[in-house]
C-alpha cells in the first residue's frame, strides 16, 4: 500500500513534469521571435543595427509606445492613428495629416514600411536617423502637440511601462534613447516583401506573372525604374517629378538643406501595397492611380529642377497609353502585400 | 658618499621649498592626469546695462536706433579647450563639454570643467553644438543634449534632427503686423540660430569657434585647493551691432535661412573677458 502510493505519487509528479516541459516547448515555439531578418533580394539595410539590436522585448515595447495615445498632449492621438496597419501605416482617406484636436498637417502620412533601408525620413528628408524621427510627431503642434518630457513623465506612471523597459533594456529607467530606440525596433520590423512579385522574384513555387503583370513590369522598367529602383520600388534619392507647387508653396527638401537646386525635391516613394495607401504624393493630391498616370502622361510642369528624365527629347512627361496604364497597374497589383497589413504582431495588442 | 647626496637632497628640498614660499604659487608641472576645477562664466548684458527680461518700462536701443526688450535667451558652449602661458592645450572630455547657457536660469551660467593644474592664458569654445555630436547616435546625446530636456525650452530642431546653438527673442514696437512682421500683433522678434552643415549634403554652417585671450584680463591659476573662474561678459547688443550689424524691422525673424549665417558670424564678437577669479 505504502509502496503503491509512493509510486503513484512518483507518477503523478512525473506526468507534471512532463507537462511543464512541453508547456514551455510550446510557449518557446509559439514566441519563437527572429528579430530583423534581410529578405534574401533585398539589399544590406542602412538602418545601424549595430546600435540597436532587435530583440523581442525591445520590438513588444516599441510596439506598446507606437500604439500609445499617452504620447500626445491630451491622450488622443498615438502614431498609429496617422499610421494604421490596415493602410499599410498610412492614413487612408487622408490628404494630409489629420491630428490632434482635429488639426490638419500639410503633408500626407506615408506608409511605415521596409524603413530599415532609407537614407533619409519624410517627405522633404531633414531628418537623417530613424531613431531621431519621432521627435517630430510628438512635438508638432498639429500632430501629437506634446514634449518628450512629459511623455517619459507619464509613461513612468502607468505600471506596464517600468517592466517592459527592464525587459527590453535591463533596468526599469525609461529615458529618451530607449524610448527612441523601442520605437525604431517595431518600425524596422515593418518589412514588406511578400508581395507576388517578390514571391516571383526568389522564384517560390507557383508564383508567376500574368501575361498582362509581365507587361505591366516591362513597360514599368523603362518607364519608371530609374526613381522608383527594384526591389524596394525607390532609389532613396530625391526628385522634382513636375508636380505644380502646392497651395502652401512646400519645396521639399530645399527647406532642409537651402541649397537652390534642391527646390521642389521630394522623396521618391516606395510604389509598394499602392492599393491601401491612396491618396498619392506628397500632399496626397491624386486620389486614383489613374490621377498619377495622367500627371505623368501630360500634367508634368517645368518647375525648377525638373529631373531630366521627365523632360527628354524636347517633350515633357512620360506617355502611357490607356493599355500602358492597364498594364503597369496590373504590375503594380503584384505589390500589394497582405501580410502586411495582416501581421498580428504588427497589429495593436 | 651617501653623506653628500643626503646633503645635496636636504638642501634641494629647502632651494625647493624656499622658493615655494616666495614666489607663493609656482606653476605645476603640467600632468594631462593631474586635474582640478576651471569655471568660464558667461555673464550676459546688453551694451552698458544688465539683462533684465520683459523690461518694457527702460527698453534698449541698438545703433539702428530701435528700442526692444528681450524675452528668452538661450544658447549651448561646448568643446571647451584651454592652452597653457607655456603652450600646452588641453581639451575637456568630450562628453563632459556641453552646456546649455540660459538667461533666466542664473545657476546655468557656469560652464564647468575639469582641467589639469596650470596656468591658463587662453580659453577656446565653440557656440554651438559640433557637427559630429549632431550626428551621433541617440544613446550618446544625455544631458544637456538630451532632446527630451532641451526640448522644452526649444532648443532642438525635429524637422532638420539639429540642435538650435543661440536663441534669442524679445519684442520691439518697430515690426510690422503683416507677414513680414509678427502677424499675431505682438510685435514679437525671434532669431533661433542653428544648422551645423547637413549630414549628407553640405547646408548652411552656423558653428563657430571662440577663441579668448586671458593674458591682459588675468590669467587662470588652476589649482586643486580652489576654484578658478574666468569672468566672460556676453554683450547681446552685438547680436544686432556686430560687423553684419542689421535691423530688427527688416529681419524680425530669423531662423533656418541665409541670413542666419550673418547673424551667427556676429556671434563670434559676443564674448569679451572681463576679469578672472583665481
Ligand atoms: C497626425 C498624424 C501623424 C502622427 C500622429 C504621426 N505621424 Fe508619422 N508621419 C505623418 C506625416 C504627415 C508624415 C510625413 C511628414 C513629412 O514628410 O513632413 C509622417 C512621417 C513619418 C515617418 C517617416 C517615414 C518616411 O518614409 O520618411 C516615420 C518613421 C513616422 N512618421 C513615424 C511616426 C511615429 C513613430 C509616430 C508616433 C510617435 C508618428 N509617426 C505619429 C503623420 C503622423
Ligand atoms: C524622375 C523620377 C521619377 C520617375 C521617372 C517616376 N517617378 Fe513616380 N514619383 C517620383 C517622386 C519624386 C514622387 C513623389 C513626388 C511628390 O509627392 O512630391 C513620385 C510619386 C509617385 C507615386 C505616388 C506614391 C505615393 O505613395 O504617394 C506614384 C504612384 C508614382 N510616383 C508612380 C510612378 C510611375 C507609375 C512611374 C512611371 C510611369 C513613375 N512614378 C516615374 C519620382 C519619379
Amino acid at each position: 500500500m505504502k509502496k503503491n502510493i509512493f509510486w503513484m505519487v512518483l507518477a503523478t509528479f512525473t506526468l507534471f513534469l512532463l507537462a511543464c516541459k512541453k508547456e514551455t516547448q510550446i510557449k518557446e515555439a509559439v514566441s519563437g521571435f527572429l528579430g530583423f531578418q534581410k529578405p534574401a533580394h533585398f539589399p544590406e539595410p542602412v538602418y545601424k543595427f549595430a546600435n540597436n539590436k532587435v530583440t523581442e522585448g525591445g520590438f513588444k515595447l516599441g510596439r506598446a509606445l507606437f500604439y500609445e495615445a499617452r504620447l500626445s498632449r491630451n491622450n488622443t492621438v498615438s502614431c498609429g492613428s496617422c499610421h494604421i496597419q490596415s493602410s499599410a501605416f498610412t492614413q487612408h482617406g487622408h490628404e494630409v495629416s489629420h491630428g490632434i484636436d482635429d488639426r490638419l498637417g500639410t503633408r500626407n502620412s506615408p506608409p511605415i514600411m521596409n524603413l530599415a533601408w532609407n537614407k533619409a525620413f519624410m517627405w522633404g528628408g531633414g531628418v537623417f536617423d530613424l531613431d531621431l524621427q519621432p521627435i517630430v510627431p510628438i512635438t508638432a503642434h498639429e500632430e501629437m502637440d506634446e514634449t518628450l518630457e512629459n511623455v517619459m513623465a507619464k509613461l513612468r506612471t502607468v505600471p506596464k511601462y517600468p517592466t517592459m523597459f527592464k525587459t527590453a533594456f535591463g533596468t526599469e529607467e525609461i529615458t529618451t534613447a530607449r524610448f527612441m530606440k523601442a520605437l525604431s525596433q517595431f518600425m524596422l520590423m515593418c518589412v514588406s516583401a511578400n508581395a507576388k512579385y517578390d514571391k516571383v522574384m526568389r522564384k517560390e513555387a507557383g508564383a508567376t506573372f500574368t501575361a498582362d503583370e509581365a507587361a505591366g513590369y516591362a513597360l514599368f522598367k523603362t518607364k519608371c525604374a530609374s526613381c522608383h529602383s527594384e526591389p524596394l520600388f525607390t532609389d532613396n534619392g530625391f526628385h522634382n517629378n513636375g508636380l505644380a507647387p502646392s497651395n502652401i508653396d512646400d519645396q521639399g527638401l530645399y527647406t532642409a538643406t537651402l541649397i537652390a537646386t534642391d527646390k521642389y525635391k521630394f522623396k521618391a516613394p516606395s510604389l509598394r501595397n499602392l492599393s491601401y495607401t491612396a491618396p498619392y504624393m506628397h500632399d496626397g493630391r491624386f486620389l486614383t492611380l489613374n490621377g498619377v498616370f495622367e500627371h505623368y502622361n501630360s500634367e508634368v510642369q517645368a518647375t525648377p529642377n525638373l529631373d531630366p528624365l521627365l523632360q527628354q527629347n524636347g517633350k515633357r512627361g512620360i506617355s502611357l497609353s490607356t493599355d500602358d496604364r492597364a498594364k503597369l497597374t496590373a504590375f503594380l497589383k503584384t505589390l500589394d502585400d497582405t501580410e502586411l497589413i495582416t501581421r498580428q504582431d504588427l497589429s495593436e495588442q | 658618499m651617501k653623506k653628500t647626496l643626503n646633503f645635496i637632497i636636504i638642501s634641494a628640498i629647502t632651494i625647493a621649498i624656499t622658493a615655494c614660499t616666495k614666489k607663493n604659487d609656482p606653476t605645476p608641472v603640467y600632468n594631462p592626469a593631474n586635474l582640478a576645477s576651471l569655471s568660464v562664466e558667461f555673464d550676459n548684458i546688453v551694451g552698458d546695462r544688465t539683462l533684465t527680461f520683459n523690461n518694457t518700462g527702460s527698453l534698449y536701443t541698438n545703433t539702428a536706433g530701435e528700442k526692444f526688450s528681450i524675452s528668452k535667451l538661450q544658447y549651448f558652449i561646448s568643446n571647451i579647450k584651454v592652452t597653457s602661458t607655456s603652450g600646452n592645450v588641453y581639451t575637456v572630455n568630450q562628453d563632459s563639454s556641453y552646456f546649455l547657457i540660459k538667461g533666466q536660469d542664473k545657476a546655468t551660467r557656469f560652464a564647468k570643467v575639469k582641467v589639469p593644474e596650470g596656468d591658463y592664458a587662453k580659453v577656446t569654445f565653440t557656440i554651438g553644438v559640433d557637427s559630429l555630436r549632431s550626428t551621433m547616435d541617440i544613446s550618446k546625446r544625455t544631458g544637456a543634449l538630451d532632446p527630451s530636456g532641451t526640448m522644452d525650452d526649444g532648443m532642438y530642431w525635429g524637422w532638420n534632427s539639429g540642435y538650435i546653438f543661440f536663441k534669442l527673442e524679445g519684442n520691439s514696437d518697430v515690426i510690422s503686423n503683416d507677414v513680414n512682421g509678427d502677424p499675431t500683433g505682438k510685435k514679437q522678434f525671434k532669431y533661433h540660430i542653428g544648422g551645423f552643415g547637413g549630414y549628407s549634403a553640405p547646408t548652411i554652417n552656423n558653428i563657430h569657434t571662440v577663441t579668448i585671450d586671458l593674458t591682459a584680463g588675468g590669467i587662470a591659476k588652476v589649482r586643486k585647493d580652489r576654484q578658478a573662474n574666468v569672468h566672460l561678459l556676453v554683450d547681446l547688443m552685438k547680436v544686432f551691432n556686430g560687423s553684419n550689424s542689421f535691423s530688427i524691422a527688416a529681419h524680425p525673424n530669423v531662423m533656418f535661412s541665409e541670413f542666419s549665417t550673418k547673424i551667427s558670424a556676429n556671434l563670434k564678437e559676443l564674448f569679451k573677458h572681463d576679469h578672472t577669479e583665481n
